[in-house]
């Protein structure tokens, strides 16, 4: 699939502007931004939900607005809230997806069968889509986006609202669905990107401002700093003779945050015992997503800032 | 073939609902009421009506009025069937369901209007019925019969398209239940308002414009094709109307 220069607006308020991207066969997206960045407008254009004001969104080769229904046939969607007739039982709900879907008659029982397994809704199958909990209903929501084998499942925010353990379950359904097809998953909740996805896309105020692959954010995510404790106030002068330290910060009752160029811990852990500072800790820092999430989506803003003032 | 899918489950959904059931029932005994009333004045009548000649039958004297009636009852109850078809999709957020999925708007319309239509189609034959026994035991004018039966089917199903596109409009179904409904009385007032002007194009123009008018024609057994046309344009239209506004939805406004 290919987007190229997706923009929507809303009156005045460019909800999505100039995005492009693509998402190879068998590749979990991750699509992040804060809240109001333009996630679920993209997604609702991708699927059909909505007319992109311009741009072209290409799916299989097949142009989504030149021909959608062969491109909606390609594409499973679960919107923020999963489109549930909550009068019907699980079973009709999906023999109603399922036809609608234009799988053929033979087929259906078959494809019906494969997406109650895959969520795991063999128990709940028989009942009523509305006495199901928060966290099956989703299940239900997904099982509908993959019942005719779609080769992109998009996902929006699918584990909004699950408790700990739902949502550790509907993260492993997520990577199974990478195995065979290509997935695009929206969210704010970063840590679920780093578990599920292989590529991270980060949008903010409706542009895309990253988009590289999980290692080379963990790697833009190594350490920096290292955190030390010790029993007896170290000397400072010691320290900073240590190798590649390159400064100090004293966070209070002997602990101490040690940046660095390169990981000086095994020197420290030297000086410390022969110094005899009773060295209780030595870890390294990371930083988190959270940090790197707000680094780019700030410094972002205040570039747009510092562009404005010159114009 | 989508059509008939969406189409069957808006009407699946409508008999789990305790609304249509409800509505099933009430207007049922309300059709019944007036069957046994009319039925009993035919019976008080009949020894006037043996010195006759060429005397009104049991299905002019108890069908046709039984099925005007039932015009104006379907007037009140179907703004509440409709009024959920697309607004109450919408805001159950199930509407992306449809949106997504590889059917077109057309179809999507067309199933809803067939679903609702399917039900109404139910009342229309549960209402039939009644007259209908009287076959048993008495002789019916069944091209009479048959000929007003299908006028208020046609009549129908132009409320029906009329409540689709106001729900089309909306996201809120009593919202859409309150429009329908207004403009099918609107329609209704037409009619007698068309008696009280003095101007003669002008009275003959809300005249036509009035369903019932056109219906009645039909209740009388004169089966016209131009009001017949007259309810496939009305119900058409609004059809149309409303495959247009759920493509809007999509469109930059």
């Amino acid at each position: 699939m290919s987007i190229e220069h997706l923009t929507r607006h809303y009156g005045n308020l460019k909800a999505v502007e100039a995005v492009n991207f693509d998402l190879r066969r068998g590749e979990v997206l991750g699509f992040l931004g804060p809240n109001g960045a333009g996630k679920s407008t993209t997604m609702q254009m991708i699927t059909g939900n909505l007319a992109p004001t311009a741009g072209k969104i290409i799916i299989n080769g097949i142009d989504l607005l030149d021909q959608p229904k062969m491109a909606k046939a390609e594409i499973g969607y679960l919107p923020e809230q999963p489109p549930l007739y909550v009068e019907l039982s699980v079973e009709e709900y999906l023999i109603f997806c399922a036809k609608i879907n234009g799988i053929r008659r033979a087929n259906q029982a078959a494809a019906i069968n494969r997406a109650i397994d895959r969520c795991g809704l063999g128990e709940v199958k028989s009942r009523l889509i509305s006495n199901l909990s928060k966290g099956y209903q989703q299940r239900v929501g997904i099982a509908q986006a993959i019942i005719h084998n779609p080769s992109i499942v998009i996902l929006d925010e699918p584990t909004v609202g699950l408790d700990p353990i739902q949502i550790r379950e509907i993260r492993k359904l997520i990577r199974e669905l990478g195995k065979e097809h290509s997935v695009i998953l929206s969210t704010h909740i970063l840590p679920e990107v780093q578990m599920t996805c292989d590529r991270v896309q980060i949008i903010n105020k409706g542009q895309l401002v990253f988009s590289d692959s999980i290692e080379c954010l963990n790697q833009s995510m190594q350490a920096t700093s290292l955190i030390a404790q010790f029993e007896t106030a170290p000397s400072m002068d010691a320290l900073k003779a240590i190798n590649n330290v390159e400064s100090i910060e004293d966070l209070g009752n002997n602990r101490l945050r040690i940046h660095y160029t390169e990981s000086p811990a095994k020197q420290i852990a030297i000086t410390a015992v022969n110094a005899n500072w009773g060295l209780t800790e030595l870890s390294p820092e990371q930083k988190s997503l959270e940090q790197i999430f707000v680094e780019i989506t700030s410094s972002e803003s205040t570039l747009e800032q510092s562009i404005k003032d010159v114009a | 073939m989508n059509t008939l899918t969406i189409a069957s489950r808006e009407l699946r959904s409508l008999f789990l609902s305790p609304l249509a059931w409800s509505i099933l029932g009430v207007v049922q005994f309300i059709f019944a009421y007036i069957f046994l009333a009319q039925l009993n004045t035919f019976i008080q009548v009949q020894p006037q009506l043996a010195t006759m000649e060429n005397a009104p039958g049991a299905t002019e004297f108890i069908a046709t009025p039984l099925f005007a009636t039932s015009a104006i009852i379907f007037m009140l109850v179907i703004p509440l069937i409709t009024m959920r078809v697309i607004a109450g999709e919408r805001a159950n957020r199930s509407l992306s369901l449809l949106l997504s999925a590889p059917v077109s708007m057309t179809e999507i319309i067309m199933g809803k209007f067939f679903g609702v239509l399917g039900f109404l189609i139910c009342m229309a034959v549960m209402l039939a019925i009644m007259p209908l026994s009287l076959g048993f035991t008495g002789s019916l004018d069944y091209g009479l019969f048959f000929s007003a039966w299908l006028g208020l089917i046609l009549l129908v199903a132009s409320f029906a398209a009329i409540g689709v596109y106001m729900s089309s409009l909306t996201t809120q179904p009593t919202v859409a239940a309150i429009s329908t409904f207004g403009i099918l009385l609107m329609l209704w007032i037409l009619d007698w308002s068309s008696n009280k002007v003095a101007d003669v194009n002008a009275s003959g123009a809300l005249e036509y414009l009035s369903m019932l008018r056109h219906f009645e024609a039909m209740a009388k057994g004169l089966f016209s094709s131009a009001d017949f046309m007259y309810f496939i344009i009305v119900s058409s239209t609004f059809l149309v109307l409303s495959v247009r506004r759920l493509d809007g939805d999509r469109l930059q406004r």
